[in-house]
């Protein structure tokens, strides 16, 4: 099924300028798969060499961070919007 | 490269900084990009500091309230176009932790130094380059009055 992935403004020039891709998925997994699928550039931003998500890489379902639910197993319906947004910290 | 920010919007994160002081504030900008890689904030997003133990020195944004300022701005049709945060005591100058913690490539780090509870220097600083070798650049800050 059709879902919406909303991409941060960083990771745009490696999604052909899109703020928002449509991919087909149930789950966070095949959404991520077929999103770096699409724009193969993306997938050194998203995941590091073991194919986890980089450590500053988050991905929302709605409002709710993947971690907490299922991770890549997390189901998907066509009214969900998935969020990947990096993280932001710093300090002096 | 220059951020264009309206002098209301610098003020009211420069207040922010004194408001949480001795802390560190921080929070998004919200604005437009233009074709030259400029940036303009039309709204500051104050956003709490999740860095509770260690506060003086260190802040982090919930990536849920990201989600929601990432989502509110798409929808007025505006980008997050950076972040700011604030120094106590300490120059406004980008540190070793703030570079390793920024992953917002092309967007504006804004930092202000507060001595003493005042708001003195702000600084912006854009991040360039892919993550491996990602590094901060000075910005103009462009004052609209």
């Amino acid at each position: 099924m059709p879902i919406k992935l909303l991409i941060p403004t960083p990771l745009r020039p490696y999604a052909g300028s899109q703020s928002i891709i449509q991919v087909n998925a149930h789950t966070i997994g095949e959404a991520l798969g077929n999103l770096v699928a699409q724009h193969p550039d993306l997938r050194r931003h998203l995941f590091s060499e073991d194919s986890n998500l980089r450590s500053f890489v988050n991905v929302y379902v709605n409002d709710e961070d993947i971690r907490y639910l299922s991770k890549d197993a997390t189901p998907v319906k066509e009214t969900d919007t998935i969020a990947i947004v990096p993280s932001v910290a710093g300090g002096r | 490269m220059a951020l264009k920010i309206p002098a209301a919007l610098l003020d009211q994160l420069r207040r922010h900084g004194e408001q949480t002081y001795p802390y560190e504030c921080c929070g998004a900008l919200v604005g437009d990009f233009d074709n030259a890689g400029g940036k303009a904030v039309k709204a500051v997003v104050p956003c709490g500091n999740t860095r509770t133990d260690s506060p003086q020195n260190r802040y982090h944004i919930d990536p849920s309230e990201l989600v929601r300022i990432q989502r509110e701005a798409m929808l007025a049709g505006r980008d997050i176009v950076g972040f700011y945060h604030s120094h106590p005591d300490h120059p406004a100058q980008w540190s070793v932790t703030d570079l390793a913690e920024a992953h917002w490539t092309g967007c504006s780090y804004v930092i202000t130094s507060v001595d003493k509870g005042r708001a003195a220097l702000t600084n912006s600083f854009q991040l360039q380059d892919q993550e491996e070798a990602k590094h901060f650049e000075n910005e103009v800050i462009e004052v609209d009055n």
